[in-house]
């Protein structure tokens, strides 16, 4: 379905050279510094207050917008958007994080950080286009889920999961665009459809990274790599088969032409619905499903014996010195150290009887 | 109570591993009693973590556990290099730990109700959920629906596997759909979370139990106390994102001792058994229809019923 619209495609030279394909195993360069300039350069595009959110480019696109408001439950979070707007000759139901292009506007969407009533005003809107027989199309442009105490306080976390499960068996077609920013769960709790599109500033990722940085390089200045290492660009996403299409930006980027940009994003939305909607919805729940089914790489090495008795032959054990370099010499692999779990904040002692 | 010794211990000849310090209480406990006593303080009731071999031993009849999908390893889709390069990572886990990644599934026993189960172990890096567990979880709630057993998952995991990225991410995506189909079939699952559940694995499978249960005193989270500080320079107050406090949000249905999580689930399970599949309901019905008492055939009466159950199911998915 998403064939036939290569020409939507970026024409991409500023990352081509610097960035290698993904491949798997391929050892990525994070200490590249073009590279990681050229990566970082996209983040803060990403993050451009100035860049056309949610509400611009429905308003942009689409004709007959109306706006819905809040979750029936708690409230109306103005970090999540929703409601009616015609994409074409499509009548849809629209969803989208939201954030704002001043201080002001953004401290009142929160950064576009939704709470859980934020997301279950979302499930709200999509059972309301099931209902309907209208399709769903979902705007991403997230830091992330709000972490704080209010959000934690009314589950947001549950309502994160609740989403992606309400979204996977959402018997009506689902595109969803990847605008921004797409941080983690908070992103993803509306990215789960039928075709994922990104435009090309836009980054996805499973942390931010910051956050990646401080945790595995115990220091937020190494940011950039983390970005580099975690392959965010949507042109990286889309090697991977995580987004299927990504929209070329024109001039500077996003910011710099938000009318053009929401031309070629519509033309794109359009050309998809006019596949999606005439499908059978059983077939294109299965190919829904079998799209995350598919997600995710691992190997098999097919043995039915407990990976313990395993790893007692010395052929196991030689592969796993050879496979892993420097690191395993020294390590005598042992039978299972029941204190292990509780090894690192809880170490064992010996300077007292 | 600490022993006096009338003469100096020989540090050199003391095993490393025979006391460990409550954090809690700060008692010092012996091994053995430890292990004896589930991993759970006899002094002050805190939970120490548990290893997966002790979770499934603890929670399923003896003998009962046939694991399934051994061979699933991780590979580096990203060829993720921080300080250390992904697969060195993942191959000192798997020394340190004896066991191939952070999650193990197959079916066992718990009293006798058949169960599939999926147990994860912090120990193998932090229990973060990459490909490997995301695929386990899956296939134990697809084979939890094709065998028709209730389905139970144990969590203990920091979240979402950085190192392979958005693939880590897509594993919500991936276990969640899979849940939603088991709930439509009316196949109960049962939700644990154990010391920590975190980040990606609360925002997925952790937080979508027909019943959710959870240990004493677990870090139950979306957001870990360090992204809190560090994305919003918010603090969060004591006791917060405990799983007292998440009983008290409603998000729990029971906190439960360690030592009584056997007994609880297996009075669960006399409850959450698959709702008979639909047409078998109204073929015994009909088998069964010449009761004169009902002014409508039977068969009609159970296919109403069947109806308003998968209808609930679904609301409720």
């Amino acid at each position: 379905m998403v064939d036939g619209l290569n020409a939507a495609m970026p024409a991409d030279s500023s990352l081509a050279e610097a960035s290698p394909e993904p491949v798997l195993g391929h050892q990525h360069r994070v200490d590249d510094e073009a590279l990681r300039e050229a990566v970082w350069a996209r983040v803060q595009q990403a993050r451009n207050v100035k860049r056309p959110h949610t509400l611009e480019l429905v308003r942009l696109m689409a004709s007959e917008v109306i706006e819905l408001h809040g979750d029936r439950l708690f409230g109306d979070d103005p970090a999540l958007v929703g409601g009616f707007c015609r994409f074409g000759q499509h009548r849809a139901v629209f969803v989208g994080q939201q954030k704002g292009s001043e201080v002001e506007e953004n401290v009142a969407r929160n950064f576009g950080m939704p709470h859980a009533e934020g997301y279950r005003k979302a499930m709200r809107l999509f059972r309301l286009a099931e209902r309907l027989g209208l399709p769903v199309v979902t705007f991403v442009d997230t830091p992330g889920a709000y972490p704080g105490a209010a959000s934690e306080e009314r589950g947001v976390a549950e309502s994160i999961a609740r989403s992606i499960g309400v979204m996977s068996g959402l018997r009506t077609p689902i595109v969803c665009v990847i605008t921004g920013e797409g941080g983690s769960g908070g992103a993803l709790a509306i990215a789960v459809g039928d075709v994922i599109l990104a435009l090309e500033n836009a980054i996805y990722s499973v942390i931010s990274p910051e956050g990646c940085a401080s945790i595995l390089w115990r220091s937020p200045e190494a940011a950039q790599q983390a970005a580099v290492a975690m392959r965010l660009t949507a042109g990286e996403q889309q090697a991977m088969g995580v987004i299927d299409l990504v929209i070329a930006e024109p001039a500077e980027g996003a910011h710099d032409a938000p009318e053009e940009t929401a031309r070629r994003l519509g033309a794109t939305i359009v050309a998809q619905l006019d596949a999606l909607m005439p499908r059978a919805l059983d077939d294109l729940l299965d190919d829904r499903y079998d799209r995350f089914r598919r997600m995710g790489a691992f190997a098999d090495s097919g043995t039915s014996v407990t990976p313990r008795q395993e790893r007692q032959s010395l052929g196991d054990r030689l592969r796993l010195l050879l496979g892993s370099g420097r690191g395993m010499l020294g390590a005598e692999p042992g039978p299972l150290r029941p204190a292990a779990a509780d090894d690192q904040d809880e170490p064992p002692l010996r300077e007292d009887v | 109570m600490p022993i006096k010794l009338p003469f100096r211990p020989r540090r050199q000849g003391f095993p490393p591993d025979l006391w460990t310090k409550c954090p809690t209480c700060q008692e010092m406990l012996y091994n053995k009693q430890l292990e004896k006593s589930l991993r759970v303080c006899d002094k002050c009731g805190h939970h120490f973590r548990l290893r997966v071999d002790a979770r499934l031993a603890q929670l399923l009849d003896h003998d009962t556990f046939q694991e399934r999908d051994a061979g699933l390893e991780s590979v580096d889709p990203l060829g993720f290099v921080d300080q250390r390069p992904y697969p060195e990572r993942l191959a000192a886990a798997r020394t340190s730990t004896g066991i191939r990644d952070a999650a193990m599934w197959g079916t066992g026993a718990i009293g006798g109700h058949g169960v599939a189960i999926c147990v994860m172990d912090f120990a193998f890096m932090g229990g973060s959920m990459g490909s490997v567990v995301g695929e386990k979880v899956t296939r134990a709630a697809e084979a939890a629906l094709a065998e028709r057993l209730p389905l139970v998952v144990v969590s203990a995991s920091g979240g979402a596997r950085m190192q392979e990225g958005t693939l880590a991410l897509m594993q919500l995506a991936k276990t969640v759909a899979a849940l939603v189909r088991l709930a439509e079939a009316g196949v109960p699952y049962v939700s644990v979370m154990t010391d920590p559940t975190t980040g990606g694995v609360f925002a997925s499978y952790a937080a979508l139990g027909d019943v959710n249960l959870a240990e004493p005193d677990a870090l139950i989270a979306f957001a870990g106390a360090r992204v809190s500080a560090g994305t919003i320079a918010e603090t969060l107050p004591d006791g917060f994102q405990r799983a007292e406090f998440l009983f008290a949000h409603g998000f729990v249905d029971q906190v439960v001792k360690r030592a009584d999580l056997r007994d609880v689930l297996l009075g669960l399970l006399g409850y959450l058994r698959p709702a008979p599949q639909r047409r078998a309901v109204s073929t015994a019905a009909q088998n069964g229809s010449g009761n004169g008492l009902l002014s409508r055939p039977l068969s009609t009466l159970v296919d109403v019923r069947a109806d308003a159950r998968t209808g609930a199911e679904r609301s409720r998915g």
